[in-house]
């Protein structure tokens, strides 16, 4: 009895964090709740937006998914210079601000854009970069990146005996397909395509910049405009409850298939199959030569635009830089401190509730979250003195999953590796985070944190809800696209663009390094 | 006296129990086949695992309720014995502080225990510039600063050469006749338990039996163990 007072004690700081964020998140879901009193507040306008943000999810998925395949097959059987660097240039998206790769696909595809001035010149009309087709397209540039590393990781699956076998079979291209490369894509691309849907479903930034009107208006967006523009918080409130139900029902479906992790790793093999010859070659390089292109010119175009510009912008922007710059590192440390003690405690206890909890943000968006805090602190707190805080808060929350990811294994291995060992030596408490966790754990809980300071920094959601005259850096950048102000739009994406990858390498790295 | 007291164990169907005392100062080997219950042993013993039933006491004061770092106890596992991120100084300062703020004197008595086990000047290297060898000589280090009254052994030089191992043993034998303490070990070799333990506890499907003369056990083994000696 006694030990187990004493284990439930040493266990405390990560029970406590799970509670806390199933009393967050569940909480602000419940007042999001009572607030909607059912769904009576929705209009015809808001089922437009719900059935909306169904089928582009579903459209998105479908085409990150079926373009990725001959990208990955390419990246498989290919072996070029600079082949290692695009792969890992594919991972870059996951913690590119929002905000900037709508920068540059308007950049590429707006009006003035290199793609309408081509298709001007032939004398074909114009594509609009804004509604349906712009979101679509930038869930595309989004998730294109992503699918192409876990198809990548299913090619890299299959054993290389196989496609050897394959050879002295001697089987064509097509019957390799039919016999190794289909099978395998069968298994893969339903958990991808859900994988991806399950991200479209919760897009507000790109429908913000991209989207609106009765066409092209997400569940998410919806919910900011209610709050914003009508402040009608029933109206808000009943559309988080349909979030909630689209992401819970994503959630169900993706426990019956094998989903995806969120990112792949899909690096280098220095086996593999060899690709064949003729126009299957050319066909392989045309490819990973669009899809790089494709990925590759917008970002471009923002730092061409953008880099002379940085000098020459105004104060504002800079004090916006700093705010977001410390709320972005308060909202790693909290994502580090909640992920760390919820990561030992899971690896010590195996509780499936706590890990439950951990994964509780996947359900909440972080619009949601927003309405539901709002919905409680309102009485209590000044909206400006809210924004900040909830910020940092809901981002830190909305890192979590990712975080934990990476950081239960290796907290698992630790245990296992050498907790008897610090168990038999009395290494508790303090000592044991500083000699043994923190040191063993520097590299995941790096990797964490530089992954929740980059998200923060680059996050348009909660912000943009609470939108104040102490606007953080994405927000400045937004309300300078607003007033067409491109030039420094362009020069504020450049330098968050930076700073996201430059906080992201700086923690990722010193863990490595500790 | 080491008292263990109807212990009982239960997991997956597997039963262990243990009723048995051991002398201060004995050196005891345990033997017995793969999955036979001697490393459960070790561990309850440890404090590693607490049992369903029954008590582990050390001179008559009961352990039940001591964490496994404040039992009179010192292990040495069959691996990871040392901290590859910490230096050889460091891994054994840990004996004398877990939290490694040693003053002067700890400091000291860490570098003389280096020397005693023959490893001079070497207390800032890390664990993975030892050989396997050196590693064990390290972790013997920390157990002869700890000086515990109890020390636990599972298999922890069954990685090394029959050279090696000898030697080990041999030092081994010396910080136990030096730190006064009783010693289980765990082995898969009957050598070991000749050479090492005049005294040797035989664990056959879960049974732990009181200890017995080495000489006379290994002679005429009882059927479970004659099976597994291969005899």
């Amino acid at each position: 009895m006694a030990s187990g007072v004493l284990a439930l004690r040493r266990d405390a700081a990560g029970i406590a964090v799970a509670a806390a964020l199933a009393a967050l998140i569940l909480g602000t879901l419940a007042a999001v709740a009572w607030q909607a009193r059912g769904l009576s507040a929705l209009q015809s306008w808001d089922w437009r937006a719900v059935w909306f943000t169904i089928w582009q999810a579903a459209l998105s998925a479908a085409l990150s998914a079926g373009l990725a395949v001959p990208v990955a097959r390419a990246f498989a059987r290919r072996r070029f210079p600079g082949r290692a660097l695009l792969v890992t240039l594919l991972g870059a998206p996951f913690i590119l601000p929002v905000i900037v790769a709508i920068m540059g696909l308007i950049a590429v595809f707006g009006r003035t854009g290199a793609i309408n001035e081509a298709l001007r010149a032939v004398g074909i009309g114009e594509f609009s970069v804004y509604g349906w087709q712009g979101v679509v397209l930038a869930h595309v540039f989004f998730n294109l990146p992503l699918s192409i590393r876990l198809i990548l990781q299913g090619w890299q699956s299959i054993p290389v005996e196989r496609f050897r076998l394959a050879d002295s079979l001697g089987f064509g291209p097509a019957d390799t397909a039919r016999h190794l490369e289909w099978p395998m894509l069968r298994g893969v691309l339903p958990g991808i395509w859900l994988a991806v849907f399950l991200v479209c479903l919760t897009s507000f930034t790109v429908a913000l910049a991209l989207g609106g009107g009765p066409a092209a208006t997400t569940v998410e967006l919806a919910i900011y405009q209610a709050f914003r523009f009508d402040f009608d918080l029933g109206r808000a409130a009943a559309l988080g409850l349909v979030q909630i139900a689209l992401s819970l029902g994503a959630l169900v479906l993706s426990r019956r298939m094998a989903t995806a992790v969120a990112f792949g790793t899909g690096l280098d093999l220095a086996h593999g199959p060899v690709g064949p010859r003729g126009w299957r070659r050319a066909m392989d390089a045309v490819a990973i030569l669009a899809a790089a292109l494709f990925l590759l010119c917008p970002i471009g175009a923002v730092i061409l635009q953008g880099l002379p510009r940085i000098p020459d912008l105004p104060t504002e922007v800079w004090a916006a830089t700093l705010r977001s710059i410390c709320m972005a590192l308060i909202s790693a440390s909290i994502a580090a401190a909640l992920c760390l003690a919820l990561a030992l405690t899971i690896a010590k206890t195996s509780n499936g509730w706590l890990e439950a909890a951990g994964m509780l943000p996947l359900v909440a968006s972080p619009l949601v979250l927003g309405t539901g805090l709002f919905i409680m602190l309102r009485a209590h707190v000044a909206i400006d003195d809210l924004a900040l805080p909830v910020t940092a808060l809901i981002n830190a929350v909305m890192a979590l999953p990712f975080g934990l990811r990476a950081l239960i294994p290796a907290a698992r291995s630790l245990r296992a590796d050498y907790g008897r060992l610090a168990d038999s030596l009395n290494m508790t408490g303090l000592a044991r985070l500083r000699l043994l966790t923190l040191p063993r754990l520097a590299a995941p809980l790096g990797f964490s944190t530089g992954l929740a300071a980059a998200l923060a920094m680059g996050d348009l959601g909660v912000i943009a809800l609470f939108a104040t005259d102490q606007p953080t850096l994405p927000l400045k950048l937004y309300q300078l696209m607003n007033s067409y102000r491109m030039t420094d739009a362009s020069a504020c994406a450049v330098l968050l663009m930076s700073i996201s990858f430059a906080l992201f390498w700086l923690f990722d790295r010193g863990g490595r390094l500790a | 006296m080491l008292d263990l007291r109807g212990l009982r164990l239960m997991r997956n169907g597997f039963q262990f129990a243990a009723d048995l005392s051991i002398e201060p100062g004995a050196r005891i080997a345990v033997i017995g086949p793969s999955g036979s219950g001697k490393s459960t042993l070790l561990s309850v013993i440890g404090g590693f695992l607490a049992p369903d039933a029954g008590s582990v006491a050390w001179q008559g004061a009961d352990l039940s309720a001591v964490s496994p770092g404040q039992r009179p106890v010192s292990f040495l596992f069959q691996d990871q014995n040392l901290f590859p991120h910490l230096t050889i100084g460091q891994n054994i300062g840990l004996g004398l502080r877990p939290d490694l703020r040693l003053n002067r004197r700890q400091r000291e008595d860490v570098e003389h225990v280096i020397a005693q086990v023959g490893l001079q000047g070497m207390s800032t290297r890390r664990p993975a510039e030892l050989s396997g060898g050196q590693q064990s000589r390290v972790a013997l280090a920390r157990v002869l600063l700890r000086a515990r009254p109890i020390l636990l052994l599972d298999e922890p030089f069954a990685a090394l050469g029959p050279a090696l191992k000898a030697e080990m043993l041999k030092l081994l034998g010396d910080i136990a006749t030096r730190t006064d303490a009783t010693v289980l070990m765990v082995t898969h070799d009957p050598a070991d338990a000749r050479s090492f333990a005049d005294r040797t506890i035989l664990v056959d499907d879960g049974k732990v039996h009181p200890p017995a003369p080495t000489n006379e056990l290994l002679e005429s083994p009882p059927p479970g163990l004659r099976a597994y000696l291969g005899q």
